[in-house]
């Protein structure tokens, strides 16, 4: 049995506005184990990067946790003291950010961040943690690391400064690293190369990781098991191959065809999912895909939402229909009135919303 | 030459080499400037107040005798060829009196006061604004925030003179003449305190409030969230992340600030009765004393260019990212 390193129970992050209360991350529930790479799937303002900063208890304002439970190794972060949650951040979970452009100080040294980290914590002495960086840059592959640790954030390229982002998460050596995002904001061969440092350091380190991410790439080539969020929500999680060959939720079937794989040649057009993820402060009743999902029944939307069902081996979703019940003309009638769509939109033609079992 | 720019120190020493050389075109186009506004402007320098004006003969004896008489352009020239010479010429009003003197008598005076004020700003402006920001939507912020736009709102003489009445003139009658602020004059030390306030506070409000917002924009910035997530403790996030980043515009404005208060404010010298140079200007001006207006102004552009070549200077310490040209 795996140790569980981290435990989210029912996590609860709202965000207080003046046009009412945004349920940003509304009651999730998953683990990380040590040593595993978790990955966190879905579409922008979905709740992703809120639930990692959440862990860290580093929500911005106007947001707060309201409720739910955040152990690591038994400790409950939520009920730390402010001492004790400063010594948490970057020493036992480190997390590196989506756009390194903005991520450093463009008034310090690098060398100096990355020092910096480790100095806040008792592990590294100030001279220790000096000889260190240089390091911990050659470790994500710097060149000329010795010369580039007296560099301001403005003199490196954007990998690069993500490489020592990365390389500052490291610095401590922490159980859990959370890569927000971390290729998002990279050209795409640059993003590649993040990718691969990644996967080496992980391998090398046994740092478990929770990867947040909507490159399908990505998680299918780093991680063990995925989660998938909507509109705040966990909709599915298992295994990696499993949510790849049979994913159960509509959602997850729609995401993992709305992205590019690189490990099948495709038959299928790319297509993205109609419409837009619902407006938290406001999310439709039932299930809060159903207004986007081509396989919606009137049940959906007017029983509560399901909960979590066990849908294969260790493998759970939260769906009144599941894609496995979905017959193959069903599949195909989707796929069809969803690249109708898409044709039509790049025609600029007004069409006629097909709902459910159109075609066929 | 590539040897020198190749390293920081060279450029910084010919970026401010060249800084100060420009400043020779600048002053030029400054004296053509005021010479032509001044010699635009009606009246002259023989006019007097009231009645009684002087005799035709002698108005011509004076122009003979300070150059007047000869046209405006040779005038020109021949003031700038004393300029070069650091020769800026008799004062008109004060017979027998050089420019240079009277500057060397009048400033010292405005300069402290200048001075002393701008060592106040620094400290309870800045630090206002940071605490301000710090503490947003609190108490503090809310009486931070109310007494920077009680401050700028008031105009100094209302200031000035609302101190006079509550420091010198109550104060005064309430301690029985134990305790109480010289309302005028110059020379010992408490002479000072109300003059310095007085100035100090409009730039004191001005730079709590430019602080406090930028210190809110910086602290939203992802970089200050990494400083965070690293698990650094509040108050170096505060000092190396937030106010190293957030400080930088309100340095951008300590130049302009500076020359502010060293070229002296006609209204506090005159509240207070300081013999400084704001008060000689006007004087000067209204006067049409020309030799003694050129040089405050020549001295004024001065001050206000070496200010802006020190913030400049300045900005290259604080800021790596900004390149010398
Ligand atoms: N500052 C904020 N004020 C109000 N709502 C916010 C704020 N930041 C995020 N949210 C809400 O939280 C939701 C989740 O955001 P986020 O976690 O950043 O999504 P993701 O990382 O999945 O793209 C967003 O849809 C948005 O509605
Ligand atoms: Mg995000």
């Amino acid at each position: 049995m795996p140790q569980t390193l981290l435990q989210v129970e029912d996590l609860h992050t709202q965000f207080f506005t003046s046009r009412g209360v945004v349920r940003a991350v509304d009651g999730v529930t998953f683990h990380v184990d040590a040593g595993e790479t978790l990955g966190v799937v879905g579409e922008s303002g979905c709740g992703k990067t809120m639930t990692a900063l959440s862990i860290l208890r580093l929500v911005p304002d106007p947001g707060k946790i309201t409720s739910g439970r955040i152990l690591f190794r038994g400790r409950e972060v939520t009920k730390m003291t402010d001492e004790e949650i400063r010594d948490f951040r970057g020493n036992d979970v480190a997390m590196i950010f989506q756009d390194p452009m903005t991520s450093l100080n463009p008034v310090t040294k690098i060398g100096r961040q990355i020092e910096e980290a480790m100095t806040a914590h008792e592990r590294f002495t100030e001279t220790l943690a000096r000889g260190r960086v240089i390091e911990l840059l050659k470790r994500v592959r710097v060149p000329a690391a010795e010369s580039r640790v007296n560099d301001y954030p403005h003199q490196f390229s954007g990998g690069m400064r993500q490489r020592a982002m990365i390389a500052m998460g490291l610095s401590n050596e922490p159980s859990l690293l959370i890569a927000d995002e971390p290729t998002t904001a990279l050209d795409v061969t640059v993003q590649a190369q993040i990718i691969q440092l990644m996967k080496q350091l992980n391998r090398e380190l046994g740092t478990a990781m929770m990867l947040i991410t909507h490159n399908m790439a990505l998680v299918a080539s780093l991680c063990q098991r995925v989660v998938v969020m909507y509109a705040g929500r966990i909709v599915e999680e298992g295994p990696v191959e499993q949510i790849f060959n049979s994913p159960q939720h509509p959602y997850t079937w729609s995401l993992l065809r709305s992205v590019p794989r690189v490990d099948e040649a495709r038959k299928d057009r790319l297509v993205s999912i109609r419409g837009l993820p619902p407006d938290l402060s406001n999310p439709p009743p039932g299930c809060k895909f159903h207004p986007r999902c081509p396989f919606v029944i009137d049940k959906c939307k007017t029983d509560p939402e399901p909960s979590l069902s066990e849908v294969g081996v260790n493998q759970v979703a939260r769906c009144w229909v599941l894609m496995r019940n979905v017959t193959e003309e069903g599949v195909e009638a989707a796929k069809a009135s969803a690249l109708s769509k898409d044709a039509a939109a790049k025609l600029k033609a007004p069409v006629m919303e097909v709902e459910g079992n159109a075609g066929g | 030459m590539t040897a020198i720019t190749s390293t920081r120190a060279g450029s910084l020493a010919i970026f401010i080499v060249r800084r100060i050389l420009w400043m020779i075109p600048i002053l030029f186009f400054v004296i053509l400037i005021t010479f032509t506004l001044m010699h635009l402007a009606p009246g002259s320098p023989w006019d007097k107040a009231g009645g009684r004006q002087l005799s035709d003969t002698v108005v011509n004896n004076l122009n003979i005798r300070y150059g007047l008489n000869k046209p405006v352009p040779q005038q020109f020239l021949l003031y700038i060829t004393s300029v070069i010479h650091f020769d800026f010429g008799l004062s008109y009003q004060y017979q027998g009196k050089t420019v240079s003197n009277l500057l060397l008598e009048s400033w010292p005076y405005t300069a402290t006061i200048g001075v002393l004020a701008f060592l106040l700003i620094i400290p309870v402006g800045v630090g206002l604004g940071v605490l301000a920001a710090l503490r947003q939507n609190t108490r503090i912020d809310y009486i931070t925030m109310g007494f920077a736009t009680v401050a700028a709102s008031f105009p100094n003489f209302v200031i000035g003179a609302l101190m006079v009445v509550a420091f010198s003139v109550l104060s005064y009658k309430a301690t029985g003449g134990n305790f109480f602020l010289p309302a005028a004059g110059f020379g010992a030390d408490d002479h000072l305190i109300m003059p310095v306030i007085t100035l100090a506070l409009l730039p004191i409000a001005y730079t709590a409030r430019l602080t406090r917002a930028s210190t809110l924009e910086t602290i939203r910035q992802d970089f200050v969230r990494t400083a965070w997530a690293k698990g650094l403790p509040e108050r170096l996030v505060v000092i190396r992340h937030i106010l190293k980043n957030s400080l930088i515009p309100v340095v951008t404005t300590l130049g302009p600030t500076f020359a502010f208060l060293v070229t002296g404010s006609v209204i506090v010298e005159t509240v207070f009765s300081i013999p400084g140079i704001g008060r000689a200007f006007v004087v000067a001006i209204e006067s049409r004393d020309y030799p003694m207006i050129l040089g405050t102004t020549v001295l004024f552009s001065l001050v206000i260019a070496v200010a802006n070549l020190v913030v400049d200077v300045a900005y290259v310490f604080i800021d790596p990212r900004v390149r010398l040209t």
